[in-house]
């Protein structure tokens, strides 16, 4: 590490000793995220302020030679996050973390990169306002983190994912210097669509400073509903048939038998842990009528393609019961083994029944321990390895089905990441789904926009 | 109330006074550390973390460095020593952890394998091994202190309760203090009740050190309380502390010794239920002695298990115990307003949260409101108040935004440390809120 002393000294005098560490202890604690990878530490941790001192600290890093990588919360599952080879420094965004507008009569949010998601959620919920999106991590997880990784959820079916939020946003390029793209209006032509390159883009074009997100009105009717089944392609057929059938439920999910047990031994709620599969499904509105002729739409459907039994609970700690299954699914599972391996490749939800099969097969295959359960409606399944990671033998069979279930979804015409994103563990994988020319056009767009190579340059395309 | 058992956690064997010997000793946590997948979910819940925004502050960042020292990614235990104390063991993460790692637990194993290798330290050398464990000579100095505090304390607005102390500024900073024993001790005479009432059962009472030395008030109220209630009752005279302080800097050898001294005072004389009015105490009998049990045999053994089994806070005692009835008073919005904050070691710790509200809302002179975050820690986390006074002044003013958001003209609560840190919190701040303990209330009321 030749990170030099004088460039420490200046960003201790711009962002103030406590803002700045260098300790190896405190550098450590930044070397891992939410993914299972190798930890690598930073040579420095920056953590400005203020916006403005944001973007100044980012010039001078980059003038400086370092290798960039911006860190909310630090909760990504792919190692998006994870700091770069070499003299590299972290930027945090924990102290930009201040909601700066709820816009009631124009229905907008303008916030700092660093405001945790369930915040703003509870803050536009205040004024019945809604802010949909809500990634697993959601009470942890920042809003910065959200768009460069397009952070999806449970509502997605009917409200779609992070992307279909961010009307707006403004961001520091590697001088420094800031960029506005997006507006507060509905409709915006001015310019590209930089929102849209910024979505996703895991660091790797700029830093953002500040968010312009969509609110809607928040429904005031929900229903929820369980439907059981005794094979897991009932289920799955169930789920085409809710989508072909005309009908958009706010959430769709799916539990495997093993989630299913996993759970009642953990919590002891009264699933039905005979049952092969079973669905959770929400539906949402403003009106008794249509909220309960979607919920008996729904039920048929259902019944129609072999559910054993459909349930509709009339009291709200039912309901509740209901998602805190959901919720306790991961928990659940993560307390058979010591470590779990959370995959998250996506298949058109017609394709849902034969990626459910190519799974199964996958898990025999390498004699390993999987739970599924996820988005079914969004083709978005998290199929959940039960691993030891000190275990290096069982470690290597976990790795060959990623790569199995990676070709499944390829093969599906699916994508290897709904919402956790590319980060440093599917990137070698980018080009089967795409093609070599897309992988040139990606770096030479890089290229232009981070001459140097410093901005979380393992990351997305390499 | 949760189960006392709990897990057992392992003996520890601790290597020779190298980083080898230290990194082996981690390693025996092993099988608790893997469980971390690092999710983040601890930064919602850790008070530490959302004052400094620092990954080594929360639960995740400390659980790597421990790995990393384990592992010889680190080898600076000094380094990693330091940031594991930046934590207040309020257990909050571990609530709120989805693969049901023993954090806690972690800590202050980890805590104990770093104090052996670094040493104590003089100060708290001479405090945990030579005054805690003789409670004549912690009495004498208690009484010294209680003779000269006079000159040393100044009125400090807010609660009249409440004084700064300048002269001792290099020691306490801006602290707010209360004055030593303000309130008179119990009368001799009501020190024991040798028989019970027919079919009620008999207690041995553990003041804390706190009441003991500093809210003497506390201790009286509890006595008339259980006498009240037709308990009986005596305070083993040979009780330490219980050893909490130690374990949570590091001192297993120390935490030992006094449980053991405590074992021994228990055997005193024939009794039913242990009883306290410290959940600090409370849990660290319940839960923290018996996580210890494989260093006991025999009859400490015995009595280790019977009292974990049989420790109860007062007001869970009144509840469960003698279920008294505490019927709801009738809510008259004129009325003073009281408002309760759960302790960590009560809450989290125990799972004991409506008992106290139970009895508060019962008292026909006070309306109680609930406080926005009430489970949310207060900050003071016993040494880590002495060693980081600013953060976890930080953390108290936050708690503090959250209990006068409901005007209340008293604050309750069960836990005398936490009352430390909010009589401090509203002195400094200019409040004219009184601090009291739920049972002093409640005597208050009878």
């Amino acid at each position: 590490m030749t990170l030099s002393p004088s460039l420490v000294r200046d960003f201790q005098k711009l962002l103030g000793r406590e803002n700045v560490f260098t300790e190896r202890e405190d550098l450590l604690s930044y070397a891992f995220d939410g993914a299972v990878l190798p930890p690598r530490a930073p040579s420095i941790v920056l953590m400005p302020p203020s916006v403005e001192l944001l973007g100044e600290a980012l010039r001078r890093a980059y003038e400086g030679g370092l290798a960039l990588t911006a860190r909310g919360a630090g909760t990504n599952l792919s190692g998006a996050t994870i700091p770069e080879p070499g003299d590299s420094a972290v930027i945090l965004t924990g102290k930009l973390n201040r909601i700066l507008e709820i816009n009631q009569n124009d229905l907008y949010a303008v916030c700092e990169p660093g405001v945790v998601t369930a915040d703003l959620f509870r803050k536009a919920a205040e004024t019945g306002l809604f802010y949909p999106p809500d990634p697993g991590s959601m009470e942890v997880s920042t809003l910065g983190g959200n768009v460069a990784l397009n952070a999806g959820g449970l509502r997605g079916l009917k409200y779609g994912v992070t992307k279909d939020y961010l009307m707006g946003l403004e961001f520091f390029d590697w001088r420094g210097r800031l960029i506005k793209s997006g507006s507060r209006t509905v409709k915006c032509v001015s310019g590209y669509n930089l929102p849209g390159l910024m979505t996703a883009s895991e660091g790797t074009l700029g830093v953002f400073s500040r968010l312009i997100l969509k609110l809607l009105p928040a429904p005031s009717r929900t229903l929820s509903m369980t439907a059981v089944y005794n094979n897991v392609a009932e289920a799955a057929e169930s789920v085409a048939g809710i989508i072909a059938g005309r009908v958009l439920p706010a959430t769709l999910e799916f539990m495997d038998q093993k989630c299913l047990k996993a759970v009642e031994a953990a919590s002891k709620i009264g699933l039905p842990t005979e049952a092969a599969a079973m669905l959770l499904i929400e539906v949402d509105g403003f009106y008794d009528e249509q909220v309960r002729g979607d919920a008996e739409k729904i039920r048929l459907i259902c019944r129609k393609n072999g559910a054993l039994a459909v349930d509709l609970p009339e009291s709200q700690t039912e309901r509740d019961r209901i998602w805190e299954a959901r919720r306790g699914t991961l928990p659940a599972l993560a307390r058979l083994r010591p470590s779990v391996v959370l995959e998250d490749a996506t298949v058109p939800r017609s394709r849902v029944p034969e990626m459910l099969e190519a799974v199964g097969r996958l898990a025999l295959k390498h004699r390993l321990e999987v739970g599924t359960f996820g988005h079914a409606g969004d083709g978005n399944l998290h199929p959940t390895i039960l691993c030891d990671r000190r275990d290096p033998k069982e470690f290597k069979r976990v790795e060959e089905m990623v790569d199995g279930i990676f070709e499944a979804a390829l093969k599906l015409d699916g994508t290897l990441s709904g919402e956790h994103g590319i980060g440093v563990a599917k990137a070698k994988w980018m080009e089967k789904e795409t093609n070599r020319a897309t992988i040139e056009f990606s770096l030479a767009l890089r290229g232009a926009l981070d001459p140097s190579g410093l901005f979380n340059f393992g990351k997305k395309v390499v | 109330m949760s189960a006392p058992s709990g897990e057992k956690l392992p003996l520890l064997k601790d290597g020779p006074l190298a980083l080898e010997g230290l990194a082996r000793g981690l390693r025996t946590l092993d099988d608790m550390l893997v469980r971390c997948m690092r999710c983040g979910f601890c930064q919602a819940a850790c008070p530490v973390y959302l004052a400094t925004m620092r990954e080594a502050d929360v639960a995740r960042g400390k659980l790597a460095l421990v790995e990393n020292l384990a592992f010889g990614l680190s080898r600076d235990p000094d380094a990693v020593n330091d940031r594991l104390h930046r934590c207040l063991l309020c257990g909050s993460c571990e609530k709120n952890c989805p693969s049901g790692v023993r954090i806690t637990d972690v800590f202050i194993l980890a805590r104990s394998l770093t104090a052996s290798y670094l040493g104590l330290g003089p100060l708290k050398r001479l405090v945990f091994r030579q005054i805690l464990p003789r409670p004549r000579l912690f009495e004498t100095l208690a009484r010294v202190a209680r003779f000269f505090q006079r000159p040393f304390l100044r009125p400090a607005g807010g609660d009249p309760r409440t004084f700064s102390v300048p002269l001792l500024r290099p020691v306490l900073g801006e602290r707010r203090v209360p004055r030593l024993a303000a309130d008179p001790p119990p009368g001799e005479e009501s020190l024991r009740i040798p028989r019970a009432a027919r079919g009620l059962p008999r207690a041995a009472f553990f003041p804390g050190c706190v009441p003991d030395k500093i809210f003497p008030g506390i201790v009286r109220a509890s006595l008339k309380v259980l006498a009240r209630h037709g308990a009986g009752f005596f305070i083993p005279r040979e009780r330490v502390c219980c050893g909490l302080p130690l374990l949570s800097a590091g001192d297993r050898e120390g935490f030992l010794r006094l449980v053991k001294r405590n074992l021994r005072a228990f055997r005193e004389e024939k009794f039913d239920y242990l009883v306290t009015p410290c959940a600090s105490c409370a849990s660290a009998v319940r839960v923290y002695w018996p996580r210890f049990s494989a260093y006991f045999a025999g009859e400490d053994l015995k009595s280790l298990l019977f009292l974990a089994e049989n420790a109860y806070d007062a007001t869970s005692f009144l509840t469960r115990v003698l279920k008294a009835d505490f019927p709801p008073s009738p809510k008259d919005p004129a009325l003073p307003r009281v408002v309760y904050h759960d302790p960590c070691h009560l809450r989290k710790s125990l799972g004991v949260f409506e008992e106290p509200r139970i009895i508060l809302k019962s008292l026909p002179g006070h309306l109680y409101r609930e406080a926005p975050g009430a489970e949310r820690c207060c900050g003071n986390g016993g040494s880590f108040n002495l060693a980081h006074y600013d953060l976890s002044f930080q953390i108290a003013r936050r708690k503090r935004a959250d209990l006068i958001s409901v005007s209340p003209r008293v604050a309750a609560t069960t836990c005398p440390a936490c009352m430390l840190q909010l009589m401090d919190v509203f002195s400094r701040e200019g409040d004219a809120v009184e601090v009291r303990h739920v049972i002093e209330l409640y005597a208050d009321s009878m």
